[in-house]
């Protein structure tokens, strides 16, 4: 049986350590798919302009495929150049909820993730999304340093 | 530019124009603006506020009343039956988590409510109470119940028929889903009549949006760093608007539509501070509002003056009916574009019956009307226009004194709110109206630069003017955009009407579902 590994990237040196880990892990394992999964921070209780409304369909477009062109698509070729079964995937929300629930609507049975990027005040009230992810998933979590 | 440094340019402007010659010709140039502007616009305003034969009844306030109330009937009364619903989609429990990174329902309500909550509520309510009496609140509750039917009606039309541009951006509002929808229908007319409301959108965006906002604001600056000439906070306004809508500088709109949902928390904390401080008081206050509601408790016009002020005042402040949240609501990506409908109804009930119930209380509580002890009536002005009040007050300056009787430095928090609330109000307003013209004059950088200064040089106009010509301007215009929206609306309501029944019954059979997150 085929065992999913999620990788969550956030576009830093810890997702690239993340995304190393998963190579290794996957390499001692018979069968193993790897999914990338790259969530843009996004809240639906900001607030916006009007003109900002107008215009967010086509920067939320604009987002994905930066996403997709920058992040994700080099991380799965990278994978699948290897040799190994990889498929990406991106999303807006909030990011420790959003990457388990993919984990789990995909069948994802572990995440590994990189350690935290934010820091200052927003880490010392909210703590990073890592801390958000390890406290609140429903599958075991590796965080890389 | 930052407030801090509008406040200052504002004081040194005030303090440039204290010399007695340049007071006397700055004077010159407001009462030339003045005048120049009332002769204009009088025999518009007239026409809106003719009243109905041998009464002194508006024909235009029974408009808006009339509709609302044959919407709440023709609907089945969506604004009780949905009301939970609508606070579940705002909430998100009905979003799709995979179309997150669209506009949601809780931004399309939050920016359409930053075009509405503002100065309507502070001092467009000091003006009906202070003319038309405590009952004149009763009376703007009930218009505002009722409103709720006819945003949520405009509403889902707003994204049923709103442009989607290959570009991915869209463009909506009565124009639109006039002139598709009566195409829809095969009736003829749509296309005039889609012109026709763009250039009483104009108008109001250049009114109510605009000009009302740039005076009160001035109203309430002059009143804390003393009187100087209006045309001096016009400019500083204009520069500041003309920097975000033309220079692009989004800052400083960013700032603005961060900092003003927290003014608005904040009022409405001050307010109730000032109610439980006052808890005693409030039976009586309600007292007031329904004996003025039926009695007029002496206030020019009885009953019937407190009537057409509360009903005004509603109309002028949630603007249902209008047609302007349409706009605003219009660039919700969504399925189903009933469910704008149903958050949209929830506009009337924040700003007109929680926040304008909220500064009427205040005003009636802090007892800044004059009663006469021997009557328990309210005594009325020299003019016999409006109710006395303790010194002399009216509009925004009458809702600042009722809230420093309760807490003496609000006046200093009330004149940012109020600063704040204008000029958010003016950029939500300045893409109504921009949105408007474009649809009269096409998209083009060109066009856009030319409606976007003229908008500004009404900021300077409306600072510059006295209160009434531009209040009955505001009214007018506003109202002006109501006659053809509701007018579409009687025609285009049977379509609204059939997305209800499909969705009520997809609820209902459990086909739409809640998305678990």
């Amino acid at each position: 049986m085929s065992v999913k590994i999620v990788i969550g990237l956030d576009g830093t040196d810890t997702g690239e350590r993340a995304l190393a880990f998963a190579k290794d892990l996957a390499s001692k394992m018979d069968a193993c798919e790897l999914l990338v999964i790259y969530v843009i921070e996004w809240s639906p209780f900001t607030f916006q302009t009007a003109e900002e409304n107008a215009k967010r369909h086509k920067r939320r477009e604009e987002e994905i495929d930066l996403a997709k062109t920058r992040i994700v698509d080099p991380a799965v070729k990278a994978l699948t150049d290897a040799g190994y079964s990889a498929s990406g995937i991106v999303r807006h929300g909030d990011v420790a909820e959003t990457l388990n629930r993919l984990t789990v609507e995909n069948g994802g049975s572990q995440i590994i993730v990189g350690r935290g990027s934010s820091d200052g005040f927003t880490k010392r009230v909210f703590g990073t999304s890592t801390q958000n992810l390890v406290m609140h998933a429903d599958v075991p979590v590796t965080v890389v340093g | 530019m930052n407030k801090t440094s509008t406040f200052w340019l504002t004081a040194l402007g005030a303090a440039a124009a204290s010399s007695p010659l340049a007071a006397q010709e700055a004077v010159g140039i407001d009462a030339r603006v003045n005048e120049i502007f009332a002769n204009l616009t009088g025999p518009f305003v007239n026409l809106i506020f003719a009243p109905f034969p041998g009464t002194s009844f508006p024909w235009i306030v029974m408009w808006l009343v009339i509709a609302a109330t044959i919407f709440t009937f023709y609907f089945g009364f969506v604004q009780f039956r949905f009301f939970k619903h609508s606070v579940q989609l705002v909430k998100g429990d009905y979003s799709d988590p995979n179309d997150a990174g669209e506009v949601s329902h809780f931004q399309a309500l939050a920016t359409a409510l930053s075009g509405t909550v503002g100065l309507g509520n502070i001092a467009g309510v000091a003006v009906a109470v202070g003319i038309g009496g405590p009952g004149a609140t009763f009376w703007m509750i009930l218009a505002g119940l009722l409103g709720m039917a006819s945003k949520f009606t405009e509403c889902t039309l707003g994204v049923k028929y709103r442009n989607e541009y290959p570009d991915g951006t869209v463009s909506g509002g009565p124009m639109y889903y006039i002139s598709k929808g009566f195409s829809e229908l095969g009736l003829p007319g749509g296309k005039i009549l889609a012109v026709l409301f763009s250039v009483f959108c104009i108008l109001g965006a250049l009114g109510g949006g605009n000009m009302f906002q740039a005076n009160q604001a001035h109203a309430q600056i002059s009143g804390i760093v003393g009187d100087y000439p209006g045309w001096i906070t016009g400019i500083i306004f204009a520069a500041v608007v003309f920097a975000v809508i033309v220079g692009g500088i989004k800052s400083i709109a960013n700032v603005t539509e961060k900092v003003v949902p927290f003014m608005g928390l904040l009022y409405v904390g001050a307010a109730l501070i000032i109610l439980i401080v006052n808890y005693d008081k409030i039976g009586w206050a309600f007292g007031q509002i329904f004996a003025g509601a039926f009695t007029g408790l002496g206030v020019a016009g009885g009953f019937v003056g407190a009537l057409i002020q509360g009903f005004k005042r509603a109309a002028f402040s949630n603007e249902a009916g209008v047609g302007s949240a349409a706009i605003a609501h219009s660039a919700v990506k969504t399925k189903e574009p009933i469910t704008e409908g149903f958050v949209s109804l929830l506009e009337p009930l924040i700003d007109t019956v929680v926040i304008c119930t909220m500064t009427a209380l205040v005003i009636v509580i802090s007892q800044q009307l004059i009663i006469d002890p021997a009557t328990g009536n309210y005594v009325l002005n020299e003019a016999g226009t409006a109710i006395a009040t303790v010194d002399g007050n009216s509009g925004v300056s009458l809702t600042s004194a009722a809230f420093a009787s309760g807490i003496s430095w609000f006046p200093y928090v009330l004149a940012i709110a109020v600063v704040l609330f204008a000029f958010s109000t003016m950029i939500s307003w300045s893409y109504y109206g921009l949105k408007a013209w474009t649809y009269l004059f096409g998209e083009g950088k060109t066009t856009e630069l030319v409606f976007k200064v003229i908008f500004c040089i009404f900021i300077v106009i409306g600072a510059a003017a006295s209160l009434g010509p531009v209040i009955d301007f505001s009214d007018a215009a506003i109202f002006a955009m109501a006659v053809v929206n509701i007018f579409c609306l009687y025609f285009l309501m049977k379509l609204v009407k059939k997305e209800l029944g499909s969705y009520a019954a997809r609820l209902q059979s459990g086909e739409i579902k809640k998305f678990t997150h």
